[in-house]
């Protein structure tokens, strides 16, 4: 049983390793750009799908999750702290070994934050900002939820357009490298390409293996029966509130781990990604994926992501999201990869290899 | 100009947006009335309207443009509600959500597409953009008053329509039970409908009175509708009145925020207004509190 | 009071200007099957709302075990004991039977969110432990044979059941039935009836809403009768049968009046 549940964690693998050797050896390792950066989407797809699709509630505001955890972690790691290097505060932190000094591209000193002590603040941050915003939202119905995150989700990118500290309108660029240990870094130079590839997998199918555990333990069930019937998840002393929040909360600290990875690899962070139409995208990537479904909305997150970041869909990138949305809502509100023609053939080879 | 007049100044711009605002609630509440929707694409109809009036106006008399543009809108409304909502009366409220969401992404990119990104406005209904009247020593536009005056005019005729003709009686009464109107011979379906022309209508008229003003652009509907559905809230999602007096509230908060702190807050306010109200009186400011429903528990 | 599970104390709800339930006062003691019978809108579901926490009383106190629970969220009442079941039935409909049981071995088990996300072994023992609970209740059911079924798929019969078995791997000691028998046939009444009764052997206290007289009659020990949300008479099922008041209710003046004389 428990193998059984591990063995599509270990097809992901194999994809990921056969793909990056394909486009190593067929010359087109740029590609291995876009995935990287869709796999850093596709986590806030994750936990995204654990939110509408086992808690069965619709948030509109992950994008400004993303956002915080890209930008604490550029703030962190570029406000130049040097003039202020003699106060107190400043040298207890250095010598906690929390702040460091580099050059930037142009050879200026600066004293900021290590990556990984800003990275722990963003996990904290967007954690505790979650819980507050969560504590009351999560208690709403769906369109208010909906509506009240969507709410959220434009303060968020008020804030940034309108805060000089974080770059207004231009964002904050020249983020250094994130030296994650084992000698291995989240850096966009083409050097760093095939490692950055699989680190970002690799912290993609953990966040998928811990969620995968998450809905098949005691608490997953419960999620489950709160979609199912809240009222006799009550009846059964189900914490339905308790859940749900805590849910958001984990969606949250994804999304946030998502942008802060990407900020690292990017080297820079604007507000487009902070825009309700980010937000939106999430919500249809895992409305394609099947809802509950958490394969479907890593696969989707990543395949849709990539041809967006490809530039397929041209000027019509967004419009593509939304006709999609709405025929998959419309005509497969399971997702794409339980449509009734699909879903014929998926049952008829798993019929086959189990006979 | 002296204090008391800024503040006059302040007080009727705030006035003018919330008698806005309160048009936009009037769209929320229609629809969520007769369907228990909120259409998130409210706020791409008021742009839709403003949009097509700019381009009619080139061709036709002013009047003239905006009553088509209200006429083409109110039929898009009910295009929308034949070609999508109808499909999925019975789905659930995540799928809703999410298909009106997609409504509104898809007007506002064929906005772009047919109107590109440039700012438009109408021409100023009486006079020009320097023509001011003074009330109490100050200077406001003859737009606002219009404004002022177009919102009275429609929520009288909202008001009389409901109460008065057989058609606002019907749609009332599907409203309060679906299958007892049906039994009583009215087709619930096409009230749905009527209900989206009637809500995308307002929405264009709306969108129409405010332009000169504000100016239109092809992304403006979302913080509109954000404010709209705030003062929807506010006011119950249906008494008319509280729908007003809560827009106008809104209106004067913005504009004393905006004489108070950078105008960079102004959309903020809004916003956490609507967060403010839908954690401590979800039912609104308006109504008596076992009235509301919003809450999972 | 001796062994006293339950104890309802002046309690009122109402709804707009309707009293669904006014001053009540109950007792329910352990180890005994308590029925609560009335015309339809007497506030008998109410009355169980009020207890299981669905709904907050106006006023007036419920005391469990001595301890008030009056205004406790539901789930907390579950997790104090206290186990019910719906008017409709309310199973899971996409989950499996088991997995239906599984979820109400929820307030006794304690494996937490992170636990769960990192799959920490100790899980496994208690999940292992939830599985075996869950099928032996299936099995003590006769259900066994369709725990893997989805519960949206079985009779209506059978959804009495699962919820009966769902209810009960909470480990009540008090389990509140909102009318078990609705909608069974006369075999499945009976078997429900043994069920109950072999329930209360167990040392579950059961409260039951019931239409059925035959069923309310044969197995409780005390009745409670309401209308229109006031307690008209409470005593053993013999009694309730000559009670004037309750005859008044159930067949009209002229009877009550027949039976005095």
């Amino acid at each position: 049983m428990p193998l059984r549940r591990y063995a599509p964690v270990m097809c992901a693998a194999a994809m990921v390793v056969l793909i990056q050797v394909a486009l190593s050896t067929t010359g087109n390792p740029y590609y291995m750009t876009q995935i990287t950066m869709s796999a850093f989407y596709a986590m806030v797809v994750v936990g995204l799908c654990l939110l509408m699709g086992y808690a069965g509630q619709a948030s509109l505001g992950h994008a400004g999750f993303f956002a915080i955890g890209g930008y604490v972690s550029a703030v962190l790691c570029t406000v130049n702290l040097l003039p202020y290097r003699d106060a107190a505060v400043l040298s207890a932190l250095r010598s906690l070994g929390l702040l460091h000094i580099w050059k930037d591209i142009y050879g200026a000193e600066i004293l900021s934050f290590v990556p990984w002590a800003a990275f722990v603040a963003v996990l904290i941050l967007a954690a505790v900002i979650a819980l507050l915003i969560g504590l009351p939202v999560i208690r709403l119905k769906g369109h208010y939820m909906a509506m009240a995150t969507l709410g959220f989700g434009l303060i968020v990118y008020r804030i940034v357009i309108g805060t000089p500290l974080f770059g207004q309108a231009d964002g904050i660029s020249n983020v250094p490298p994130f030296p994650v240990g084992f000698g291995l870094q989240i850096n966009g130079r083409a050097a760093f390409r095939v490692e950055n590839y699989y680190i970002a997998w690799a912290v993609l199918l953990g966040m998928m293996v811990l969620s995968i555990h998450l809905v098949h333990s005691r608490i997953g069930r419960a999620l489950r029966s709160i979609h199912e019937n809240e009222e006799a998840a009550h009846s059964l002393g189900i914490d339905t509130y308790r859940y749900k929040l805590a849910t958001f909360v984990l969606s949250a600290v994804f999304a946030a781990i998502g942008g802060a990875m990407m900020t690292h690899y990017n080297g820079s962070i604007g507000p487009s990604e902070a825009t309700v139409m980010k937000s939106v995208r999430y919500v249809v990537i895992v409305a394609v994926g099947g809802m509950a479904n958490l394969w479907g909305a890593m696969l989707m997150g990543v395949v849709l992501n990539f041809l967006s970041l490809r530039g397929v869909f041209g000027t019509f990138d967004d419009a593509v999201f939304a006709i999609i949305l709405i025929v998959i809502m419309l005509y497969a509100p399971d997702g794409l990869l339980r449509m009734p023609p699909i879903h014929k053939w998926k049952t008829l080879l798993t019929r086959r290899s189990r006979e | 100009m002296d204090q008391s007049s800024q503040i006059v100044q302040y007080i009727l711009s705030g006035l003018s947006n919330g008698a806005i605002y309160a048009l936009i609630g009037f769209g929320f509440a229609i629809i969520y009335n007769a369907t228990g929707i909120i259409n998130f694409a409210q706020g791409e109809f008021l742009i839709v309207g403003a949009m097509t009036a700019v381009s009619l106006a080139r061709v036709v008399p002013l009047p003239v443009a905006i009553a088509l543009a209200v006429l083409i809108t109110a039929l898009l409304g009910g295009l929308v509600e034949l070609i999508f909502i109808r499909r999925v009366r019975e789905a659930s409220v995540l799928r809703l959500i999410v298909i009106t969401i997609g409504i509104s992404i898809v007007m506002r990119e064929a906005m772009l597409h047919i109107w590109d990104e440039k700012v438009r406005a109408l021409p100023f209904f009486t006079g020009t953009d320097v023509s001011t009247i003074s009330i109490l020593g100050a200077h406001i536009s003859p737009q606002a008053l219009w404004v002022l005056g177009v919102c009275a005019v429609i929520v009288t005729g909202l008001t009389l329509f409901y109460r008065y003709t057989l058609m606002g009686r019907a749609m009332r009464a599907c409203a309060d039970d679906r299958m007892a109107a049906r039994l009583c011979g009215i087709n619930a379906r096409w009230m749905v409908t009527l209900s989206f022309m009637l809500s995308a209508g307002i929405g264009a008229m709306a969108g129409c009175v405010i332009s000169p003003l504000t100016q239109t652009q092809y992304d403006m509907g979302a913080p509109l509708a954000i404010k709209g559905f705030t003062v929807a809230i506010l006011g119950g999602l249906g008494n008319s009145f509280a729908a007003v007096a809560a827009g106008l509230l809104l209106g004067l908060l913005e504009a004393f925020t905006v004489s108070q702190f950078a105008s960079a807050y102004k959309e903020a306010v809004s916003i956490v207004v609507l967060l403010l109200i839908l954690v401590f009186r979800p039912s609104g400011l308006f109504t008596r509190s076992d009235i509301g429903n919003l809450r999972a528990h | 009071m001796n062994n006293c599970l339950l104890d309802i104390r002046d309690v009122s709800r109402s709804f707009g200007g309707v009293h669904a339930v006014r001053a009540v006062y109950s007792s329910v003691t352990e180890g005994m099957i308590k029925a609560v019978i009335g015309p339809n809108g007497a506030g008998k579901t109410t009355l169980f709302n009020l207890i299981a926490g669905t709904l907050a009383p106006h006023s007036g106190q419920v005391h469990f075990r001595g301890r008030p629970i009056t205004g406790c969220k539901s789930h907390t009442i579950a997790g104090l004991g206290i186990a019910r079941t719906f008017q409709t039935t309310k199973l899971f409909g996409h989950m499996t039977v088991l997995e239906n049981v599984m979820v109400g071995r929820h307030p006794r088990t304690r494996a937490g969110f992170l636990a769960g996300m990192l799959n920490l072994p100790w899980t496994w023992r208690e999940e292992r432990e939830i599985r075996s609970r869950a099928m032996a209740l299936l099995e003590e059911f006769d259900l066994a044979v369709i725990a893997e079924e989805r519960a949206c798929n079985l009779s209506f019969g059978q959804q009495r059941m699962v919820e009966f078995a769902r209810a009960l791997a909470t480990e009540p000691a008090l389990l509140l039935l909102d009318e078990p028998a609705a909608g069974l046939n006369i075999y499945e009444t009976k078997a429900l009836s043994e069920r109950i009764l072999k329930i209360r052997d167990r040392g579950v206290t059961c409260l039951v809403v019931e239409h059925d007289m035959s069923l309310v009659m044969n197995i409780s020990d005390e009745v409670l009768v309401l209308d229109q949300g006031q307690k008209i008479a409470e005593g053993p099922p013999r009694a309730i049968q000559r009670n004037p008041d309750v005859i008044r209710i159930y067949l009209g003046e002229d009877h009550a009046a027949n039976s005095e004389s």
